[in-house]
């Protein structure tokens, strides 16, 4: 099937989302998602940053989507048509949405063990507002523990539900879910119960912000000042393959977690005792440095002004980019 | 006086029960489709009625048939939305409780149509008594032999269910609805796939509003053609409007769709005019979900022509002059009403009943709310006003289920036809909190009536 995503077409198989096809061909056309999880069925379609416009809905039946549609969840048809980065509307909803997002979260990316790798900040430093509109308090939640390997501070929550799919579909059984509704909606477990199974881990892994934090890492050290390598070790725990990424500062190996791609998603998931328990240099294989996009703020240690990703070779996209790339500069 | 399809015999004594009901020519349309008519006969039917669904959204009620799927060896279900939430819409639950067999009716034959076998009614939880009355108008209805096994020795079986809410605005919402019927948490599912594909359990469903369901009865009794006739173009049939707010004779009616409104606003017949001997300021069409109009737009569209009861004609202009059709909660505002505070109080229950699952209307609808509730206690400011358009338009349309537009409308209608009333709020603050800023220029244009 041949889809066209801010005049660049791709060939894709049918069925799948835009966001994959995006994903395909990469760079900067690739809408920003902060609840999709492409290892996790049904995640997706609740964060709505990664609206876009549909301007030719397909070969057969050439009218445009009157709504934007969130692309994580919306399959390509033959002959599509998708603007991304070159409808001012689709950028226009994606600032109202970032907005929407921080309005309730602290923002005390400061004493945040996330910060670095925190998929809200780098949206926020995107596609975000210098100052903010809103003017009230901000919802607040008492800090509490998830069994004593994982620290869950709701304040931060955004709400993306992946560490929900994560317990339905990498653990045995799932104690921790959303409670209450609208902007009081929690992630909790009944009666503060203690989530407590091999993969449990793992929703520290996926929460795009730092809501569910590792206890063994909390306030040890920035994410930036340390060094990711790969490494594997022969991990008898039935689906867990042992192939982490450590990180390093000095000699010593402060955290474990999976290795996690240039969409913050993870390769494989892994299990509590690679993660927690396995703290040494000599219990792993080590493989080599872990490879750090040099623009992220991991190895460069602080985030670059850079104007919004504009394809530089393709005129279409320079165009219509101008305003922004002018905006942009000029902060 | 218009006849009433669906209310022709609500005012015979003991209507609710099975024997007065059927002695009324109560399952007549049963007999009628279950003997003579194939399913498809059904669908035709109520396609050639042009009926429009009767929940808000207007889609017409014969095409979401004809959508349903029908793969081999898979159920199909049939579920009535009875979770009527919305506030100044009460129709549902005046036609369940005076006469619930009515609904029951249209279930079986609109059952019969799609070929379910199991069809549940989502009751709202708040609605126990209305439960309580179906579940016993279904137990008669089954002692009689309209519903369980081998219907009428017609080779059809159906079963029907009440199943209570949890009382969710959000559950009103049909795929909403089809996640809590399957016993999780209310949450609206991403769109496609459509419930006609992959509804309740997974099977292809129908839902219909309990009004809809219960208008087939008489397209059956009179054949699609006939119930055409009433009402005007596209908007056929009648319809059930709640009416509310300062009016004389608040309650249930069942209008021809096409009536003018100044008629159905001023006549005996109807609402009886503006209580008190006050003025109309404004009204809401629709329930609450709908764009708020000053009382000189809802008589007169921007074009100069006189409004009509109809989904084509409250929608005439669009959302800059009009409103929508929306589920039939009628408010009327009198001249002593605050804008403002009724605005702010649409958005409170907005802000109640959001699920939560996506950020725009979560993050939205309480920010709106603080705002407005700001602005009504004396502490905005100029640019409050902007702030509001501009979130209402970054919910509305981003969202995963329309709640996030019904959130939004309302805000955005009130600030663009009563923005100086609004202003005022923050110019004269001290004055807003004592009183109220009155009819201004909104005055409907007609004189003001004698009263008794």
């Amino acid at each position: 099937m041949k889809v066209i995503i801010d005049g660049i077409p791709i060939e894709v198989e049918p069925g799948t989302s835009i966001l994959n096809a995006a994903r395909q061909i990469g760079g900067d056309v690739v809408p920003p998602a902060m609840c999709y999880y492409s290892k996790l069925k049904d995640s997706g379609g609740k964060c709505r940053t990664c609206l876009v416009k549909v301007s030719k809905g397909s070969e057969k039946d050439p009218r445009p989507m009157p709504k934007l549609v969130a692309s994580c969840r919306t399959a390509v048809m033959d002959g599509m048509e998708v603007q991304n980065i070159t409808s001012p509307e689709v950028l226009e909803a994606r600032k109202g949405i970032v907005e929407m997002l921080l309005i309730n979260h602290p923002l005390d990316c400061p004493i945040c063990d996330q910060a670095g790798e925190c998929d809200l900040q780098n949206l926020a430093f995107d596609h975000g507002a210098v100052k903010t509109r809103y003017e009230f308090d901000r919802r607040t939640f008492e800090k509490i523990d998830i069994g004593d390997k994982i620290q869950l501070h709701m304040t931060r929550c955004i709400l993306c539900y992946r560490c929900v799919f994560v317990a339905d579909q990498i653990t045995d059984h799932r104690i921790h879910g959303i409670l209450n509704r609208g902007d009081h909606s929690e992630i909790s477990t009944y009666i503060h119960a203690a989530v407590e199974n091999d993969f449990s881990g793992n929703v520290i892994d996926v929460c795009p912000v730092g809501a569910l934090t590792d206890k063994t890492f909390r306030f040890k050290n920035r994410v930036w000042f340390t060094k990711p390598v790969d490494a594997h070790r022969d991990c008898d725990h039935p689906g867990c393959n042992g192939k982490v990424a450590l990180w390093y500062k000095g000699e010593e190996v402060l955290r474990v977690t999976a290795r996690k791609d240039q969409y913050g998603e993870v390769e494989e998931f892994i299990c509590n005792t690679c993660r927690f328990d396995t703290k040494k240099t000599a219990d792993w294989v080590i493989e080599g440095p872990r490879k750090i996009s040099h623009k992220s703020v991991i190895s460069s240690n602080h985030y670059e002004f850079k104007p919004l990703p504009v394809v530089k070779t393709n005129p279409q996209l320079q165009g219509a980019n101008k305003q922004q790339f002018e905006r942009d500069t000029r902060l | 006086m218009a006849r009433k399809l669906l209310l022709e015999h609500i005012n015979v004594p003991g209507i609710n029960t099975f024997d007065v009901y059927r002695s009324k020519g109560g399952y007549a349309s049963v007999e009628k489709a279950l003997k003579t008519m194939s399913p498809d006969d059904v669908v035709e039917e109520v396609k050639k009625s042009g009926l429009r669904g009767r929940g808000g959204a207007g889609f017409p009620t014969g095409m979401k048939w004809s959508f349903l799927a029908k793969p081999e060896g898979v159920a199909r279900y049939l579920v009535c939305n009875a979770d009527e939430s919305e506030p100044g819409t009460f129709k549902d639950r005046y036609l369940m409780t005076y006469i619930p067999h009515l609904l029951i009716e249209g279930m079986i034959v609109a059952s019969f149509a799609l070929g379910a076998k199991t069809s549940y009614i989502y009751v709202r939880g708040e609605m126990m008594p209305q439960i309580r009355i179906l579940e016993k108008a279904i137990a008669e209805a089954k002692n009689a032999g309209f519903l369980g096994k081998n219907i009428l020795g017609s080779g059809y079986d159906l079963e029907l269910y009440v199943q209570p809410g949890g009382g969710a605005y959000i559950c009103g919402e049909e795929t909403a609805l089809l996640e809590s019927l399957e016993g999780k948490r209310g949450n609206p599912r991403i769109k496609p796939p459509f419930p006609a594909i992959a509804g309740l359990y997974g099977c292809p469903t129908v839902v219909n509003n309990v009004e809809s369901i219960a208008a087939v009865v008489p397209i059956i009794n009179e054949g699609g053609d006939e119930y055409a006739k009433v009402g005007i173009g596209r908007s056929t049939g009648t319809k059930l409007i709640s009416a509310g707010g300062n009016i004389k004779k608040p309650g249930v009616y069942e209008i021809d769709l096409g009536l003018p409104v100044e008629e159905f606003l001023y006549s005996d017949e109807y609402c009886g005019g503006i209580a008190n001997g006050k003025r109309l300021k404004a009204v809401v069409a629709g329930g609450s979900s709908v764009p708020i109009l000053p009382a000189n737009l809802f008589f007169k569209t921007a074009k100069n022509e006189p409004r009509l009861m109809s989904y084509e004609s409250l929608a005439e202009g669009g959302f800059v002059t009009g409103t929508m059709m929306g589920s039939g909660g009628f408010i009327a505002f009198d001249e002593d009403q605050c804008i403002v505070r009724n605005t702010w109080n649409f958005t409170r229950f907005y802000h109640h009943e959001s699920c939560g699952q996506c950020s725009p209307c979560r993050e939205g609808t309480g920010w709106m709310e603080k705002v407005l509730h700001r602005l009504e206690n004396g502490h905005g400011t100029l640019s409050d006003m902007d702030l509001l358009v501009d979130v209402s338009k970054k919910i509305e349309g981003n969202t995963i289920c329309p709640l996030g537009d019904a959130a939004a409308w309302p805000v955005a209608s009130a600030i663009r036809h009563f923005r100086d009333e609004f202003e005022w709020h923050v110019t004269n603050a001290s004055e807003a909190v004592v009183r109220n800023y009155g009819l201004a220029h909104y005055a409907d244009p007609l004189d003001i009536k004698e009263t008794a």
